[in-house]
């Protein structure tokens, strides 16, 4: 057996290969860095039904209501609104005290049990990219057309939408600071995107 | 040169000089100054000479219209055609005139350009009193406020009048403490330099803004484009003077009366000591006064025979008088005079060394018709006015034909806080005064070929007289017989000119006979002003057709030029398109992976080794995976995790083989077809529990996939109980393939028993690596030989790769690239969906009936019965096998009957047309048959297996035999290893 530790060590995420570029290309304007190997894990089930409700005991918490929407929930955990049934539960790295991201999704397959559905292990399927500082929103605003204003946009407020011509979440987690979350084969593209944008602003 | 700059005055820093090249001479400017200020405050009369006539020409205006003064500015990209009267003087530009037209540099604009998007509650379009007023009303409201100024100051109109009053104060004071209250207030964002220059649908306005040669920040772009959503627009974009239509009215010297004021009130230069002031209307009499005032000599000749307004002192003023001819060896030097009447014979002549010409106002309407805003024709403003704001928009100033100042300033203001303009219509015209309704001054000599129209197009009234006499009637069709208004300045100078033109035109007395429903045919009655675009008939018993009853050409983006390298931005070079890597792709990079774009994916092409070349790697990598050991990076296959208690169901209608009952733990390929019953996608399917499953889909056609999949069940079988969730990027995929693979998956995943009985083709086993990395193990094969494809979450791609090569190391475990994959597979007629179909390929076609159940009704089944479908002269997949087996031939190439193919080697073209019976899909060098194939769909194939055929491309005709589709191992004996 194989301590699990070690197993942990041997995670690369998308955007290992670019923690110093990344670091080169933040300043005092604007900072961007990886979050990595957050747990993921994607729901499908119709709101208000069964299944819904038995998701939303075992998260401790509702699935949120409609667009944009994020639901806080214990243990670091979030729920953003994708869809009109597709969620995305957030759960900290198994390394700052999350659980295991399969062990998370078993917790709430058995929670969906027979009823319909779906819950499966999204934690690979996406990295997270933190960007932050008083200029943050004009990096962003460059390429993307959303109203990012905090009063169309306020803190806690997450979409999928594009930048530029890439599909990502972008989540507002404080004033000055945003999750922008490609898919893991995009990453390093929307990465040096991002650093491209923010050349001015450094 | 004598300078022509006043020693006080205007808006300039005459403590901040800025040298500046023209030609090859340098000069001194201040800040402040544009290059055409600054090259007529250094004596600069002459500029580049007109585009085909090659006439002198000199500036005309001070503004976006201009069209004679352009310039090319050098560097590391040389910009052309840039308007003098726009360009910002900064340190040390260097610059050519331009003869109307611009080269284009052939080098690589490398400065940066990019875009950014926001949201504005209102934006205002232009800063003059108009939109500073409504600014200023917007932002008290506390809304969100954008102010976009295409100058590099603001003010507008007031520039050129920086000691007229408003509210108390000089004009320049005035516009200096608007601007400070809005750069003071939070919700207020102003951009200068900045040109709104498409105006969209829900209110989508489109800018370009220019930043760098004011501003030098690393990474600062030189242009940028900006993108607004607006809730509310003002559009106070003010209106352009229009010039009049004289014999030799393009010689320099000759300039808009408003330029001559805007030159000497905002740049303190005095253009001229002599003035002669060409005027219809009273606008010109306060530059008259502005220009006596410094010093001029000034004569006004109104074409009147009265003015609205107070006469300036010390100017002569002459009325019922015009200019009907240019004098002066290249720049004016004298004007010949007339009555406007004709009565006077024998023309006067006046000297000068200024033509100043006001021939009335037509308002900017180019945004508000950009949205088909409506126009009217107003008889008494001579001009077309926007008959009412398009949705969520408002007009204020110069647009509506507002003329003073303070009707600007409430009327900005009511426009800013959405209420109801204070100014009523007719005051507009009752304040504008007269405008004299003149569109040709007949010359001295009796032809109209110095006549400009369109100065920098050099179309003459000689012009439109053409067209017209060659049966254009329609103001679109003058302008596309003529090319008025197609020059840089889109018909700014030369567009309604034009139209009033040629309502003098088709006024003759020989236009009578011109058709019904044309313009110029007399009508019984017709409205005073006419409504644009109403069937275009002349609109009064006079059979003089009002411009209105013309209309005007259409408004299209942009207003002013964008250069194409601002639109693309920053999608350029390494950002121009996303490269989607694998976890694995730096390691692939490692070992020298050449690369090929699929989809956006990078995928490994081949590994050349050090001096192998594509063939010799290709060669070793077939070798390697069909007698010992290789490995590939299968990740991006789409993978899509279907659950739901009729997900069997569900995939039992999609694909046209069974799935219903497929044993948890196995695998199976299926296809699925389009209700046409052509092929669509392909791709192994693993049943992970009774509701549960992974389906895996071709690289390119994953997303189309899980659309297709949406589609079915929301839209067709919304009973099923069925979700899908794509997991493409969740899994990394390894596939381990040769007879010597078993060896290698032993020692990754020791807890596996992968003996042929105890993990038999098609099953797949959930293990922990030696590693402790979770995988799931899939016995499959794309080659035909004994394979494995290994999945982990991605987050260990990479260091499944390694693993991989390490347990291979010591059996020599070789990288191979898709080239490899693609003979591999095409060996054994494995068909590639794309490559080997086209939309047009049924199961059948390619020799995959056995994948189409006869027993379930499924996506595609009742195609099947089609007449078409069971036809012979289907295209069916076959091999060809040249008979020189070294030849590969094209993809793409015909196929042809042996008895169609010409004779002997052709000298010209083969005898046409030559039938063709097919075509070469995908082409390879086999090392296991050693020898070149190919796979073809060709007509009736399977029929014609052993026949030989012909193969064509690039006039070559080559003999091939037909085969079976599958080269290699027909008996799939290899599989097991």
């Amino acid at each position: 057996m194989v301590d699990r530790s070690s197993v942990l060590e041997r995670r690369r995420s998308p955007l290992h290969a670019l923690t110093e570029e990344l670091e080169h290309g933040s300043g005092a304007g604007v900072q961007l860095h990886e979050v990595p190997f957050l747990a993921q894990i994607g729901l499908r089930v119709r709101p208000g039904s069964p299944s819904a409700a038995a998701l939303e005991a075992a998260l401790a918490g509702p699935l949120p209501a409609g667009v944009g929407q994020v639901t806080a929930l214990p243990a670091g955990r979030s729920t953003l609104w994708l869809g009109p049934d597709e969620y995305l539960v957030l759960a900290p790295d198994e390394r700052d005290g999350g659980l295991d991201p399969a062990a998370l999704t078993a917790e709430l397959v058995t929670a969906l049990g027979e009823l319909p559905g779906q819950v499966v292990d999204l934690s690979a399927n996406r990295t997270t990219l933190e960007l932050s500082g008083p200029h943050a929103q004009d990096v962003l605003d460059k390429s993307c057309r959303l109203d990012l204003d905090p009063q169309a946009f306020p803190v806690g407020h997450a979409v999928a939408t594009l930048l530029e011509s890439v599909g990502v979440i972008v989540w507002r987690t404080d004033v000055g600071t945003w999750r922008v979350m490609p898919r893991a084969s995009f990453a390093v593209h929307v990465a040096r995107w991002l650093l491209d944008g923010m050349r001015e602003y450094r | 040169m004598t300078s022509r700059r006043l020693a006080t005055g205007g808006l300039i820093g005459r403590d901040e000089t800025i040298k500046f090249t023209l030609g090859s001479t340098t000069y001194a400017g201040f800040a402040g100054d544009t290059v055409a200020s600054a090259a007529l405050a250094n004596g600069i009369a002459r500029v580049g000479d007109s585009i085909y006539l090659r006439r002198p020409r000199g500036v005309m205006t001070c503004g976006v219209e201009e069209p004679n003064a352009f310039v090319r500015v050098e560097g590391g990209y040389g910009e052309s055609m840039l308007p003098a009267t726009t360009l910002e003087l900064a340190d040390d530009l260097q610059m050519t005139w331009e003869d109307g037209i611009g080269t284009l540099d052939q080098s690589v604009d490398d400065a940066e350009y990019d875009h950014m998007h926001v949201h504005t509650d209102v934006a205002i379009v232009g800063a003059g009193p108009a939109g500073l007023s409504a600014a200023r009303a917007a932002v008290a409201t506390g809304v969100r406020v954008t102010l976009l100024e295409q100058d590099f100051a603001l003010g507008g109109s007031l520039l050129g009048r920086p000691g007229e009053q408003v509210e108390g104060r000089p004009a320049h004071e005035w516009v200096q403490q608007v601007r400070a209250e809005l750069e003071a207030a939070p919700n207020c964002r102003i951009l200068l330099r900045t040109s709104v220059f498409g105006s969209y649908d829900n209110n989508y306005l489109v800018a370009l803004e220019k930043r760098t040669g004011h501003l030098t920040t690393e990474g600062m772009s030189r242009q940028r484009v900006w993108h607004l959503i607006v809730g509310r627009v003002v559009l106070a974009t003010g209106s352009f003077e229009r010039s009049l239509i004289f014999a030799g009215n393009d010689r320099p010297g000759v300039m808009l009366a408003s330029a001559a004021q805007a030159y000497l009130g905002r740049f303190g230069v005095l253009v001229g000591e002599r003035v002669v002031v060409f005027t219809t209307n009273d606008s010109a009499y306060p530059v008259a006064a502005d220009l006596a005032a410094v010093g001029a000599t000034v004569t006004v000749l109104d074409a009147r025979p009265s003015a609205g307004c107070q006469l300036p002192p010390a100017v002569d003023v002459r009325f019922g008088m015009v200019v009907v001819e240019t004098l002066g060896d290249e720049v004016v030097t004298g004007v010949r005079i007339a009555s406007a009447d004709g009565s006077d014979v024998v023309p006067q002549e006046l000297e000068c060394d200024l033509l100043a010409v006001s021939g009335g106002w037509s308002p900017n309407v180019s945004l508000h018709s950009q949205r088909q805003g409506a126009l009217r024709w107003d008889e008494r403003l001579v001009g077309f006015v926007p008959t009412a704001p398009v949705a969520r928009q408002a007009l204020a100033g110069a647009v509506l034909g507002t003329s003073w100042t303070e009707g600007c300033l409430s009327e900005g203001a009511a426009a800013g806080a959405d209420e109801v303009s204070p100014v009523h219509a007719g005051e507009r015209a009752d304040r504008a005064g007269a405008t004299a309704d003149l569109w040709l001054v007949p010359g001295p000599h009796g032809d109209l070929a110095t006549h400009f129209v369109d100065p920098q197009r050099d179309n003459t009234a000689a012009d439109v007289v053409r067209a017209v006499g060659a049966g254009m009637r329609s103001v679109e069709h003058v302008k596309r017989y003529t090319s008025i208004s197609t020059g840089l300045d889109q018909g700014k100078i030369g567009g309604v000119l034009t139209i009033g033109l040629l309502t003098q035109l088709l006024s003759a007395p020989d236009m009578a006979a011109v058709p019904a429903g044309q313009p110029g045919q007399v009508v019984g009655d017709g409205a005073e002003d006419g409504e644009v675009n109403e069937g275009g008939r002349a609109t009064n018993a006079s059979m003089r057709p009002s411009p209105g009853a013309l209309g005007t050409t259409t408004f299209r983006a942009p207003f002013t030029p964008v250069a194409f390298v601002a639109l693309a931005g920053r999608s350029r070079g390494q950002l121009y398109d996303p490269a989607r890597l694998t976890p694995s792709h730096g390691r692939q990079v490692e070992l020298g992976a050449r690369f090929e774009d699929v989809g956006q994916w990078k995928r490994a092409w081949y590994f050349a080794r050090h001096g192998e070349d594509m063939d010799a790697a290709v060669a070793r990598e077939c070798r390697a995976a069909r007698e010992n050991v290789a490995y590939m990076d299968a990740t991006t296959l789409g993978k899509i995790e279907v659950r739901g208690a009729d997900a069997a169901t569900f995939l039992n209608r999609i694909y046209t083989n069974a799935f219903a009952k497929l044993a948890v733990g196995k695998q199976r390929y299926g296809v699925m077809c389009r209700p046409d019953g052509m092929v669509f996608d392909d791709g192994v399917t693993f049943r992970l529990a009774d509701d549960r499953f992974v389906m895996t889909t071709t690289t390119g056609g994953a997303a189309r996939v899980l659309e297709w999949l949406e589609e079915w069940s929301q839209t067709e079988w919304p009973d099923l109980d069925v979700w899908f969730t794509s997991v493409t990027e969740q899994w990394t995929t390894i596939a381990v393939v040769g007879p010597r693979s078993r060896q290698v998956v032993a020692a990754l995943a020791p807890d596996l028993d992968v003996s042929k009985e105890g993990f038999e083709f098609m099953a797949f086993r959930d293990t922990t690596l030696a590693s402790g990395i979770p995988a799931r193990i899939a016995r499959v094969t794309f080659s035909g030989e004994l394979a494995f494809e290994i999945n982990v979450s991605g987050w260990y791609g990479q260091s499944l790769w390694d693993d991989v090569s390490a347990a291979g190391e010591s059996l020599g475990i070789t990288p191979y690239g898709t080239e490899t994959m693609h003979v591999l597979r095409a060996e054994k007629a494995y068909p590639i969906v794309g490559q080997d179909t086209d939309g047009t390929v049924t199961p059948q076609d390619l020799g995959m009936s056995w994948v189409v159940s006869t027993k379930k009704e499924f996506v595609g089944k009742r195609s099947y019965e089609r007449a078409s479908h069971n036809a012979t002269g289907r295209k069916q997949l076959v091999s060809l096998l040249p008979l020189d087996t070294t030849l590969r031939l094209p993809e793409g190439s015909q196929v042809i009957e042996q008895a169609a193919a010409p004779e002997g080697p052709l000298d010209g073209p083969a005898r046409m047309p030559i039938p063709m019976i097919g075509h070469v899909t995908s082409s390879y060098h086999s090392q296991a048959i050693g020898r070149s194939f190919a796979l073809a769909l060709v007509k009736d194939g399977r029929d014609r297996v052993g026949q030989q055929a012909v193969a064509s491309f690039g006039g070559r005709f080559v003999p091939v035999e037909i085969g079976d589709a599958v080269v290699y191992d027909k008996e799939g004996t290899r599989r097991d290893g």
